[in-house]
């Protein structure tokens, strides 16, 4: 992703992202179910088999590998980075290789989109993906009974043979925009950009500990832009951003030092994800 | 040519080679003929059902008599979510009773006027005595009823800041229409026509004519200005 063209600076008029701030996080794993729940994401027959299950957001443990008495633990949410990437090699990892334009960058908030009907399922994508935050679907969904009606309608089901993501609740960013569109036209608005109560994802507002910030990163007004420009200005980092460039749009912040140095453990061998966890 | 030459030879007084290459024609002919018709006439007819809608609605009298507008019935909700078509309760506002005379055919020099008048008439009497008496809401079969992958939003194309689009550029004169066209449902698909465009030939002459994911992705390629040179996702529609 790095060298090469300049980077291409996009005229964003909104660009959303998020702050996850892991001394905060209890590993609950309450964002990961508001996710599943809001978008239709299918449950297995065995949804103890974590490594076929689907997890939009999913809550890993991070361990620091010393033995007692210095082991320490970090639980780290996972949703899709939505990386900005260099625009001059077509965004993000997985938008640059999708043959069917399947994935996309907007940018007009800056997030990767996946359509569903388009994909056929090649899975280049997932291959792409540094942060495994994509899934396929090995079978067709099915549902438990009565569960089809607690289905959202804004949110189309996903079959077999398909890749999907987390959209950063991309269909609450359209049921936004046309509230903010029905105010304007009313004459209630001048600026149709959306407050950040506005538009939250399901995650951000499950999460019982406040670890998980969301907002518009470009909006001074919106609480992400004041952690990482002020709050947390030397102390955000972004997981591989260091050794891929990838420039995702997930920011995290842990006062544990081991932990922001796993954040980019290609390049410096201290701790590794241990297997556990969601 | 050598092959030309030795069919000529071949070919005494050439009349029963003339009459095979008539009976090739013509059956050739026949035969795309008869697949042209199976496929644009047979075919289609055999592949929507047909259904007339609960009630015939004349956007005609209630635009010109009563003098509604289009924001009157079909208008938004707060959330900026669309209404669609009304509810019961809507008609109810002014329907409690039959509020035209039964035309008397006497009155009528022209037949086709009477039929007109009466069949109007009837549908209010119908809206009235089956629906708004028995507070029963009206099973409106709907044109526009969307696969599930689709994502539409009316205030986000009417608005003004954002698409700022009359009804009529999508909809044709629809206040004009004395009745509701047939509804026809796809039998394998299960969706109605109008999503595809009741000219199964696709010829187009007004906006309203289709509405297939190519016409909307023309005119929203045509307003690519607006959008100060940026592409949009797939996802601005699809979900």
């Amino acid at each position: 992703m790095s060298g090469g063209k300049e980077h291409v600076e996009i005229p964003y008029q909104t660009k959303f992202g998020m702050v996850i701030n892991l001394d905060k996080c209890t590993g609950c794993g309450a964002c990961m179910v508001a996710c599943m729940a809001e978008n239709n994401v299918p449950v297995r027959y065995d949804e103890s088999d974590k490594l076929r299950s689907i997890t939009w957001m999913r809550v890993y443990k991070l361990t620091n590998g010393k033995p007692f008495p210095e082991t320490d633990v970090c639980w780290l949410p996972r949703p899709c980075m939505h990386c900005e990437g260099n625009p001059a090699h077509g965004f993000s990892p997985c938008v640059s290789v999708c043959p069917a334009v399947a994935t996309d960058y907007s940018r007009q908030t800056g997030i990767v989109s996946q359509i569903y009907t388009r994909c056929f399922g090649c899975r280049y994508c997932m291959g792409a993906c540094p942060y495994k935050a994509r899934y396929f679907n090995w079978w067709d969904p099915k549902w438990p009974d009565g569960m089809k009606q607690y289905l959202s309608p804004d949110v189309s089901c996903r079959m077999r043979g398909i890749v999907e993501k987390c959209s950063f609740c991309f269909h609450r960013y359209q049921r936004a925009m046309d509230k903010s569109f029905y105010q304007a036209s009313q004459g209630g608005r001048e600026d149709t950009r959306l407050l950040e109560e506005e538009y939250q994802t399901a995650c951000a507002q499950a999460c019982p500990a406040g670890a998980i910030t969301f907002g518009d990163l470009l909006n001074p007004e919106h609480t992400v832009y004041k952690l990482i420009h002020a709050t947390y200005k030397d102390k955000a980092f972004r997981i591989l951003e260091k050794t891929l460039g990838t420039r995702p749009k997930v920011y995290y912040v842990s006062s544990k030092d081991w932990v922001e140095a796993a954040a980019d453990n290609h390049t410096k061998k201290v701790a590794k994800a241990a297997p556990g966890g969601h | 040519m050598s092959g030309q030459e030795h069919q000529h030879k071949d070919a005494p007084g050439n009349g029963g080679k003339g009459s095979l290459l008539a009976l090739v024609l013509f059956w050739g002919c026949a035969g795309i003929y008869a697949s042209l018709f199976m496929g644009w006439l047979v075919f289609p007819k055999l592949l929507y059902s047909e259904q007339n809608q609960p009630v015939d609605f004349s956007h005609a009298i209630h635009s010109d008599a009563a003098g509604m507008a289009c924001e009157d019935c079909h208008f938004y909700r707060e959330d900026g979510s669309y209404l669609g078509a009304p509810a019961l309760e809507k008609c109810a506002e002014c329907h409690t009773d039959v509020q035209t005379a039964e035309p008397v055919a006497a009155d009528y020099t022209d037949a086709k006027e009477y039929r007109r008048k009466k069949a109007r008439y009837d549908a209010e009497v119908l809206l009235v005595n089956e629906y708004v008496a028995k507070e029963k809401e009206i099973p409106w079969l709907v044109y526009s009823r969307q696969p599930d992958c689709v994502f539409f939003s009316h205030i986000a194309h009417t608005s003004p800041e954002a698409g700022a689009m009359e009804c009529k550029e999508c909809h044709g004169p629809v206040e004009e229409a004395d009745t509701l066209p047939v509804y026809k449902e796809n039998r394998i698909t299960g969706y109605s026509i109008d999503i595809w465009g009741r000219n199964i030939s696709g010829v187009k002459h007004n906006s309203w004519d289709s509405m297939k994911m190519d016409d909307c992705a023309n005119c929203h390629k045509e307003r690519k200005e607006d959008l100060k040179g940026m592409r949009e996702p797939c996802f601005v529609c699809h979900k």
